[in-house]
Order: structure tokens, then sequence, then C-alpha cells
């Protein structure tokens, strides 16, 4: 059979139904006020870490709710819990907490 | 013949005031400050046309007169008592007053932005609010930096000192958005080439005219609108102001410096709210607001039995709906006085 080059690509659509919804219950368990979050961006604009890395909270705990994890265990490490972002919310969440439930979470699951 | 105190003398005030006496009962209305006419007076324009404040208030304040109405300016309401039907009010001049009927219309206060100390104000001086930038308008009809110059580059920082936990306030101030926009086209009207920022968490242009004034923003004048909270103001050094922000359609974090950022200060209760609160015994909700006894139908009727309520001591309000809230407690009451 010849090669025709012929893929088919994975889709690249959220799928509610398919993602980890698991972490996102957990989180929300451990750290209710995720839920309060309105993606303003305070927190990624005073953030000290996110200057050099990619790191970006709000689109962390965006991610973390659509149960989009696959790359969560890489990127928390990025955040050097200064708490800032804490301090800056204004919808009052507890983002250092976020962080440190979903550090709780992988430890949880060794 | 029947008497009704008046506590606040602004937009809801006047109005009220207007139409009981042409009902033909006696008005008295108490001021906190030395003016009538209430903090539409320190506009220049209003949304979502330019028209002139001036023409707002000035009939307002011009029927007042022209009804007679008995106006204390300077007063504030010490005690009140309720017995038989008669409120017996006790004010800061010494005078006692009894009246069959008491509205409150105390209104709002602008949010003070040295509370967001992040955001430079008081510190920096070309970081102004909403309210300052009226007020530079309706004086000189055009805006300097500190150093005398044009301004090249303005950014206006939505929801300041609303929706903000950190100082307390949660709700949303309503106007401020549609402010923003208006203030941002008559920057871009004085100045086309200047470069002209918004940053929003989200554009609530909830009124009629206010969605085409957004569109009008951006097609014909150019504003450039991001959305991201701003986090921080600090001294550039080309000595202007440098903003975080995140750009959080881009998903990156922004810096930029302006010429001069306006804050766009919210609505908070008036400093008299708590007072009023405890001497008439009536409900205030946890944003310190006045709250009726009914908030879909009887709007104006509080828990105290002759006590009502109008206008923005109730929660934000524009002015066309200030004046119909009052129009409503005015008819309340005189139904209340038949």
């Amino acid at each position: 059979m010849p090669d025709f080059g012929y893929t088919i690509n994975k889709q690249r659509v959220i799928d509610l139904d398919k993602n980890d919804g698991q972490t996102v219950r957990r989180v929300r368990q451990l750290e209710p006020s995720i839920n309060i979050c309105i993606g303003c961006g305070t927190c990624t604009a005073t953030c000290s870490a996110n200057i050099f890395t990619e790191f970006n909270l709000r689109q962390l705990m965006l991610l973390v709710t659509r149960g989009e994890t696959a790359n969560l265990r890489k990127d928390i490490e990025k955040c050097m819990l200064c708490g800032k972002c804490m301090l800056a919310c204004p919808r009052g969440v507890n983002t250092r907490n976020v962080l440190l439930a979903i550090s709780r979470i992988f430890t949880e699951n060794e | 013949m029947k008497k009704i105190a008046i506590i606040g003398a602004g937009v809801a005030g006047l109005e009220a005031g207007h139409v009981l006496a042409r009902k033909g009962h006696n008005v008295i209305l108490i001021e906190q400050k030395n003016t009538t006419g209430g903090n539409v007076r320190n506009w220049d324009r209003l949304f979502p046309n330019q028209r002139e404040a001036s023409e707002v208030y000035q009939p307002l304040i011009q029927q007042a007169v022209n009804d007679k109405l008995r106006i204390l300016t300077d007063t504030v309401v010490m005690s009140a008592k309720y017995e038989k039907n008669t409120h017996r009010l006790t004010l800061s001049n010494g005078e006692t007053l009894n009246v069959d009927a008491v509205l409150i219309s105390s209104g709002f206060r602008v949010f003070d932005a040295h509370r967001k100390e992040e955001y430079g104000y008081g510190i920096y001086h070309d970081v102004i609010t909403s309210a300052d930038l009226e007020k530079i308008m309706a004086v000189n009809q055009k805006v300097r930096t500190t150093k005398g110059k044009e301004p090249k580059r303005v950014a206006f920082v939505h929801c300041v000192g609303s929706r903000d936990e950190k100082v307390g306030n949660t709700y949303c101030s309503k106007v401020c958005c549609v402010t923003a926009v208006k203030q941002a086209i008559e920057i871009k009207q004085l100045y086309p080439d200047a470069e002209v920022f918004c940053l929003y968490m989200d554009l609530r242009m909830y009124d009629r005219y206010f969605e085409d004034l957004y569109r009008e923003a951006q097609e014909k004048y150019g504003v450039t609108f991001i959305r991201g909270r701003l986090s921080e103001v600090a001294e550039s050094f080309d000595d202007r102001l440098q903003i975080k922000t995140e750009d959080t359609l881009r998903g990156k974090p922004l810096k930029f410096n302006v010429d001069m950022l306006v804050l766009m200060t919210g609505m908070e209760p008036t400093s008299l709210a708590e007072l009023l609160a405890t001497e008439f015994n009536i409900h205030r909700g946890d944003d310190g607001f006045f709250t009726p006894e009914d908030e879909h139908v009887n709007f104006n009727i509080s828990r105290r039995e002759g006590v009502f309520l109008a206008g923005t001591c109730k929660g934000p309000k524009n002015i066309a709906e200030t004046i119909a809230d009052a129009r409503s407690a005015a008819e309340t009451i005189i139904n209340y006085l038949k």
C-alpha cells in the first residue's frame, strides 16, 4: 500500500465530556473561590513570574475549569507563591491557594 | 396642605419637590452641601449625546426657586422620631421640623480614588478621575498635562471603586462604562492625533444608544479597547506614567506609557446613609445603599411608615432613571397623604 501522506487531524475542540473533570471538581472543593473568577487578568498583570516565563495565572485557572490539565503540572512550577495576585484580585479569589490546591491534588494522586 | 421634608436636593429631591409643590404640598428641602443640584452640577456634558449638563440641572434648580420651596443648605438631619403619624426631625441648625412624610433622596458620592493607591491618584499629578476630567472640561474646554502639554496618549480605567472586593464595593456602578466611552470620544474630538485607550473588564453598554456610542468610538474615533484590569501605575523613565495590565484576549501581560490616566470612579452611598438608616430605621443592603420594601413594584416605600426613597440613594442610576424614580416617589407620597 503506497503512502499518500494523508493523515487524520486530531480534533482541537475543547471537549467538556472527555476533558479532565476530576481535577476541576477537586480544585473547586479545596478552593471554591476559583468559581468567582471573571478573568480580568489583574493577577497576571501583577505577577512577578510571568515576565520571563510563559506563566499566566488567569489562563491557568481557566484551563483548570475547562479540564485542560495536560500541562498543568509543569505550569504550576513556575509560580513563586509570592501571593501578589491574591492581594490584587478584585473578586477576592484566593489565587495562591488555587495553586497550592492543584499542587496538593498531584501529591494526592501519587 | 401636608408638610413633606426632602432629604437631599439633588436631581431626585428637586424633581420630587417640584411635583409635590405643584400638588399644593408644603415642601422643605434639606441639603447637606451649600448648593442644590447634586453631583450632576460637577458634570460638563452628559452621555450618550454630549448634551450640556447645565441644561438638565439649571431648570431643576430654577423650578424649586419658582415654586418658592424652602431650601435649607449646609443642613443635615441629626435625629428623627416618629409618633402619631408625624415625623419630628431635628436639624443641624437647631431647628425642629414636624412633617407628615419624609422623602430620602440623599444620592451618592463619587468613589474616593485615593483608596485605590496602586492607581497613583494623589501621587502622580496626571492621574485624574472621570469627575476631575468633567470639571477640567467645564472650566477650560481643553485638557493639559501638568507640564502644560496636550496629552498625546490617554488611558481610561474602568471599574475604579466598582466591582472591587478590595475596596468593599462589589457592585457595578452602571454609568462609568458609557461615561468612559463618552470621555474617550471627547479627548479624540479635542486632540484627533492623540491615542486613546480604554481598559475594561466587561463593557456594559446596557441602554439605548450606548452600543452605538461604543461603535462610534471605535469606528469614527479609533479608540482602542483593551480587555484587562489595570494592576498598577508607576512613573516611567521619560517622566510619563507606565501602566501595567494583562491583555487578556491576547493572553500576555502588557505595559505602555501614557501622558494622562483617567480613573472611572464609581458611585458609593453618601456619608449620611448610615445616620439616616439608623434614625429612620430603614433597610440598607450589603452595599450600603437603601433598600425599599419591594424592589419591583413599590420601590419608593421604605420599612418605616411615611418615609420614602428616591434616586441614587437606592443604588447607581443615570439621570433619566433618577428623574423617573423621583416622580414615582412623589406620586406614591401624594397617594399616601390623601
